[in-house]
């Protein structure tokens, strides 16, 4: 599969690299090229510098052929913005997106976008381990 | 009317003091606490301070109740979610957002943001009203229909002086409008109206055939 993934941070890179040894067509995006540090040595995809929410640049990352698009940056307004613009202007079919405001989390899902929310979750798990 | 504006800075005070004056009911949601507090001594107690992309700050200004809901921040991905959560959780019937990057207009309109001010280009645009020399310099965009307004000046030594407005092959979907001349009342062009140098003329035209327009008008 083809996978755009913007932001470069430990869940990024962590997954770029997991998809990569995959076998998958991986290109991450991130503002900032001393992000791709993050990456690991063996990583095959394509590392390229820009803004995910900008048009231009996604198109230089392929999003065209694109089967899927991650959003994992810092920022849940960048994600939503970029989860919207490749779901909505590019029609990529599968498009994911982290969103740390559950409550955001919860509009934005019922707004066709997959957002996925570590507060929920993590909090969750932790509650769980702590009850077993 | 209830007005709700997302971002203090200096669009935000200056609106806010604008549709107060108007008589209308404003507040004001502000990240920073300084700028709050700048806001609330000039202007009484309408500014909160929050982030106006979290649901809990907006069911506490009322949104619910909002007639409109503007998002002036210098964040365009802000202006977004703010606007997209006072559309489809707060039902506000009508959502403004300031863009800075123009070309982001598209994925606004397509999501369904009611109207979108981009202030680069009309601050690009008035500077290119203030370049005498500009050939041809663009008054407004008609919203939607794909259609703008333009200024065009006649110059002295242009070969189109002395001919009749049907003389010009003027490109497809181009009407010329008004013409205005010093010391002169504005007139609307017939097929007859001889062209004098330094007249004004206001054309609806689009923004492809544009280039042609001034072409056929200036004659260079």
């Amino acid at each position: 599969m083809n996978i755009v993934i913007m932001g470069c941070g430990r869940v990024g890179a962590r997954l770029a690299g997991l998809l990569d040894i995959e076998g998958h067509s991986v290109t991450i995006l991130d503002i900032e090229a001393y992000s791709f540090r993050w990456l690991p040595p063996e990583f095959a995809g394509t590392a390229l510098v820009g803004d995910g929410m900008d048009e231009e640049v996604l198109k230089k990352a392929g999003i065209g052929k694109a089967d899927v698009f991650v959003a994992v940056t810092e920022a849940d307004n960048h994600n939503i913005m970029a989860a919207q613009i490749a779901k909505h202007l590019f029609n990529v079919p599968k498009v994911l997106c982290r969103i740390y405001d559950p409550l955001r989390r919860e509009l934005f899902s019922s707004l066709g976008i997959e957002a996925l929310s570590p507060t929920t979750t993590f909090a969750q798990m932790l509650k769980d381990k702590i009850e077993r | 009317m209830y007005i709700v504006i997302i971002g203090g800075g200096k669009v935000g005070f200056y609106l806010a003091k604008a549709l107060l004056n108007e008589g209308h009911e404003v507040l004001v949601v502000e990240k920073d606490a300084s700028r709050t507090e700048f806001i609330n001594n000039e202007l009484g107690s309408v500014c909160i301070r929050g982030d106006g992309c979290e649901v809990s700050i907006l069911t506490e200004v009322g949104t619910g109740r909002a007639n409109m809901f503007i998002a002036v921040t210098g964040e365009d991905e802000d202006n977004l979610v703010a606007c997209q959560l006072a559309k489809h959780k707060f039902n506000v019937p009508r959502t403004i957002a300031r863009l800075s990057n123009p070309r982001n207009e598209t994925i606004f309109k397509k999501l369904g943001i009611d109207v979108t001010v981009s202030s680069t280009n009309i601050i690009l645009e008035y500077i290119e009203q203030e370049v005498p020399t500009h050939p041809l310099t663009h008054l407004l965009a008609i919203r939607d229909s794909g259609l703008e307004v333009v200024e065009v000046k006649i110059p002295p030594n242009s070969p189109t002086i002395g001919k009749k407005v049907k003389e010009l092959s003027l490109p497809p979907g181009s009407i010329l409008s008004l013409i205005i001349r010093p010391q002169e009342k504005p007139q609307v062009p017939t097929a007859d109206t001889t062209l004098q140098a330094k007249d004004l003329i206001i054309a609806v035209t689009t923004p492809e055939a544009e280039e042609a327009l001034r072409t056929v008008l200036r004659g260079l």
